[in-house]
């Protein structure tokens, strides 16, 4: 048995893209591109795509239903909790207030489009417009600043919002580089005993050599990606929020029931009702969940601006979506992964940042930016009608 | 001998991996009705998609000679002009239009900006006379039935100058007497010099209006048959398609104990879901034992899906009313997932509108029911689930590379089986199976018939509903047979004849 080099590339298109792309503004930015400092802020700016994106994915997986309210959400919770700080109620209590708030908004929601067949589109839409008002009123117009300092370094944001070296290195983050390789390492050792088990269990298993490159070139880029943010600050505590979203919902979406109902669902509802699964429990999981993580985002969006005003979080929701769609989400439903919107989101990421270092005017970013999502599209449309 | 209309010579088309079209001939005469049959699958639908220009010049091999010259269709358009039009079975009508809007869509009258619609509605109130319609043009398509909405496709196709018709299953929609007005229309249309292909799966309606028929199997022409100088029958037919006898299509099953009722139903009523008033299931009353094959048999639209589901937990239908007893207990079962722990399955009739998860592969398909069986507390066992699949990919010898292939990727024999592994693997004790053959070739409906035989030697009860008489008669030991919503005949295996099921359908029809 052998590894179709066609069918990893078509696999790994957009990785590719994404390596293009980024070699590209690292070229024309004469290198300014990969800076460590710069490494750093494309996690800690993007933060809320990664985070928006993984709620946004099981909405589309159960059938390109997209959530056009979460930005407005954003707003609303971390209006919320900026205004329960400001009143010197404590930060935890806050956050729980933020998360909760998060899940009714998404209950709200879900409750709408699964019990009573609103179209998901315009539930949301008038969501979208809804919290927009409500986060108005909570902040009363204003612009409401957050002294918090544990609650800002928690969640990303300010000065120290980084892990601190425990070995108090120079200019070198030590614990940073360490946290790289042990991660490496556990991916390496994840996949060899996950094999193992696949092979005992008697099943299919692709080459080895298949296998191995994957953990090379996974081992590599793990650890240069921690060496770059080691050579910063170290790990910014965003990451560490990002880094468990994104594992949460890559083991949710491959290896749990519900997780396996929102593609069924999106792939073909009728059947799979007719296979005794409720599909309005799975509509109401994705938008509870999109809930929760629209209150994560939220959460982020104002520790790392240190404040709430009520014009955060516009055009969030675009950006998720985009993310989604740029990492291979079907807009039928039903195709999609967590490893696809990471890609889609850093994509999206760097080009908005070498665009900026490149000091392009922000009206053509967004002309830039629109091409990519269409191109992308094209992409999943013509390389689908081809497969039929 | 009339002069030779069209010939379609040496077609030969090919789709990625697959041969759809290998040398096919076919020639129709002026003035003459011709049938092309053949089973599911075979390439008759491909065969008009190339004459009427849907598969363009260039992507086929072969010649289309129409009126004598040879034919370059890039388009339908194309086609159009030279007055070949083709009806498909799906009809292509806008609900919410009016039936004159419909008729002259892509086809307008009046000028480029502007519509003209007096002549608009007055034309179409002229070609519908002509197919026999009495409705105004005004009315809109969702107000008329399926039958008249048929006549309206024909009307349309007149509209445009048809003087090839091409009719791909026009009856597939329609109850008997709306099947015949349109068979008799076409009787008629001949008479006025009109030529007309028609492709049908409905061997007894071929043969009613086919001056030749042509039979094409796994995309090659077999024979062309002329129905003037010999007598053909349905069997002859047959023989052509299937290209063997009839004697062998049914596996024997032997020594298979017949127990006790596993499965009774009584009183069963069912309401349409939106026309409430509306009896879809009217009082049936059946049981199947263990062990035992029941057939359900009916026409199309005599409500037997419609009963499978709504005894798979509701999942049809308004008000449903009437006890369900499995193995003497009364159970009650207000969603498929009560059924499923009841252990009732139901294979369902359309494996791709509601059986399987196309996009995904044969694995995910085969534990979707029963995710249970290879989850703990909803974490799924990845290198279980694979095993099931691998296992029953090798018990049903489905045919694909891997259980990892998707499921959109395979034959309809083989989805089919996927579909049957699916059910079994819930572990039922009755198995409801919605025409499990519909769609497949020969061989493949021999294996499923094997796999029935298998579940009732291992003491399940099958209930199989199906529209295709043969398949009843062999399969089943009791057949119930089926009309506009009520059970109208009960027979034993060995007293059933064709006849008598006919004669049965029919006396019930007349007695309202």
């Amino acid at each position: 048995m052998s590894i179709n080099i066609k069918d990893v590339l078509k696999k790994y298109t957009m990785v590719f893209a994404l390596l293009a792309v980024i070699i590209f503004f690292q070229a024309i930015t004469g290198g300014k591109m990969l800076l460590a400092q710069n490494v750093n802020n494309l996690i800690s700016q993007n933060a809320y795509v990664f985070v928006l994106a993984a709620g946004m994915l099981l909405c589309i997986l159960t059938g390109g239903n997209i959530d056009l309210a979460c930005g407005s959400v954003v707003c609303f919770i971390g209006g919320i909790g900026a205004v329960m700080m400001d009143k010197d109620i404590s930060w935890v209590f806050a956050v729980i207030v933020m998360f909760i708030g998060g899940i009714l908004v998404g209950a709200w929601q879900g409750f709408w489009i699964a019990y009573f067949k609103v179209p998901p589109f315009i539930a949301t839409l008038a969501g979208m417009y809804a919290f927009r008002g409500l986060s108005n009123v909570v902040l009363q117009g204003y612009t409401v600043g957050i002294r918090n300092q544990v609650f800002l370094n928690v969640f990303g944001g300010g000065a120290d919002c980084y892990i601190p070296d425990l070995f108090g290195g120079q200019n070198l983050n030590v614990t940073c580089l360490l946290i790289g390789i042990i991660l490496a390492v556990i991916f390496v050792v994840m996949t060899v005993t996950g094999r193992a088990r696949a092979i005992k269990a008697g099943n299919d298993v692709g080459p080895f050599y298949g296998d191995a490159v994957k953990m090379v070139v996974v081992s590599i880029a793990v650890i240069w990606f921690f060496y770059k943010l080691a050579n910063y600050k170290g790990i910014p505590t965003s990451l560490i929020w990002i880094g468990v979203v994104l594992l949460v919902y890559a083991y949710i979406t491959s290896n749990t029931r519900m997780g396996r109902y929102l593609y069924a669902v999106g792939g073909n509802e009728k059947a799979t009702t007719l296979s005794g699964i409720d599909s309005r429990k799975v509509y109401f999981f994705a938008y509870v969940n999109m809930g929760l993580m629209s209150g994560l985002a939220g959460i982020l969006t104002i520790a790392r601006a240190t404040q709430a005003q009520p014009t955060f979080g516009q055009g969030y929701e675009m950006d998720a979506i985009a993310a989604c769609f740029i990492g291979g989400a079907s807009a039928y439903g039903g195709e999609g992964n967590i490893f696809g919107i990471v890609i889609g989101a850093l994509l999206m990421g760097v080009i908005n940042m070498g665009m900026s270092i490149m000091g392009m005017e922000a009206n053509y970013q967004k002309v830039v930016k629109g091409l990519v999502v269409l191109i992308a599209i094209i992409f999943d449309v013509v390389s689908n009608s081809k497969k039929k | 001998m009339a002069k030779e209309l069209l010939r379609m010579d040496h077609i030969t088309k090919v789709f990625p991996g697959v041969k759809a079209l290998d040398n096919v001939n076919l020639s129709v005469e002026e003035g003459e009705i011709h049938a092309l049959v053949g089973e599911n699958g075979a390439g008759k639908s491909t065969l008009m998609n190339v004459l009427s220009g849907i598969y363009p010049y260039g992507t086929y091999e072969g010649d289309i000679v129409y009126e004598g010259e040879v034919c370059k269709f890039q388009k339908i358009k194309d086609s159009e002009k030279k007055g070949i039009v083709i009806i498909h079975q799906e009809l292509a009508l806008v609900p919410q239009m009016s039936i004159g809007e419909n008729m002259f869509i892509g086809n307008e009258r009046g000028t480029k900006n502007a519509i003209n619609w007096n002549e608009t509605y007055s034309e179409a109130d002229k070609y519908l006379k002509m197919v026999g319609l009495s409705e105004s043009s005004h009315v809109l398509i969702k107000d008329i039935g399926t039958g008249k909405q048929q006549l309206v496709e024909i009307a349309k196709a007149l509209a445009k100058h048809a003087k090839l018709l091409i009719l791909d299953e026009p009856t597939s929609s329609l109850n008997e007497t709306d099947s015949r007005a349109l068979l008799d229309l076409m009787l008629e249309f001949k008479k006025q010099g009109m030529t007309m292909i028609i492709i049908s799966h409905k061997l007894n309606e071929v043969v009613y209006v086919a001056d030749k028929i042509t039979v094409i199997r796994d995309g090659s022409t077999v024979e062309t048959m002329d129905c003037h100088s010999t007598k053909i029958d349905e069997d002859r037919i047959i023989r052509g398609m299937v290209g063997r006898e009839l004697t062998n299509r049914f596996p024997k099953r032997e020594g298979v104990a017949i127990g006790d009722i596993n499965l009774e139903v009584k009183d069963w009523t069912v309401h349409h879901p939106l026309y409430t008033e509306r009896k879809v299931v009217d009082g049936v009353n059946f049981n199947v034992r263990k062990g035992e094959v029941v057939g359900i048999y009916g026409l199309m639209g005599a409500g037997r899906t419609e009963l499978a589901m709504s005894i798979f937990g509701k999942s049809y239908g308004s008000e449903v009313t009437g006890t369900l007893t499995i193995n003497g207990q009364e159970v009650s079962l207000k969603d498929p997932r009560a059924a499923i722990e009841a252990k009732i399955a139901y294979v369902t009739e359309d494996r791709k509108g509601n059986g399987l998860v196309l996009s995904n592969p044969i694995r995910v398909n085969t534990s979707l029911a029963n995710m249970k069986g290879v989850s703990d507390r909803g974490i799924i066992d990845q290198d279980k689930e694979y095993q099931v699949a691998d296992e029953y990919r090798e018990k049903l010898s489905t045919k694909t590379p891997s259980v990892e292939q998707n499921v959109g990727n395979l034959s309809g024999g083989n989805q089919q089986k996927v579909l049957l592994a699916k059910w079994m693997f819930t572990d039922p004790d009755i198995l409801i199976l919605d025409e499990p053959t519909r769609g497949i070739d020969v061989g493949a409906k021999y294996e499923i018939y094997c796999i029935i035989n298998d579940l009732v030697k291992a003491g399940k009860s099958v209930v199989m509903i199906s529209s295709e008489l043969p398949e009843v008669l062999g399969m089943s030991d009791r057949i119930y047979i089926m009309n506009e919503g009520r059970f109208v005949g009960e027979l034993n295996a060995a007293e059933a004849t064709q006849e008598l099921i006919m004669t049965s359908i029919l006396q019930s029809g007349r007695g309202e």
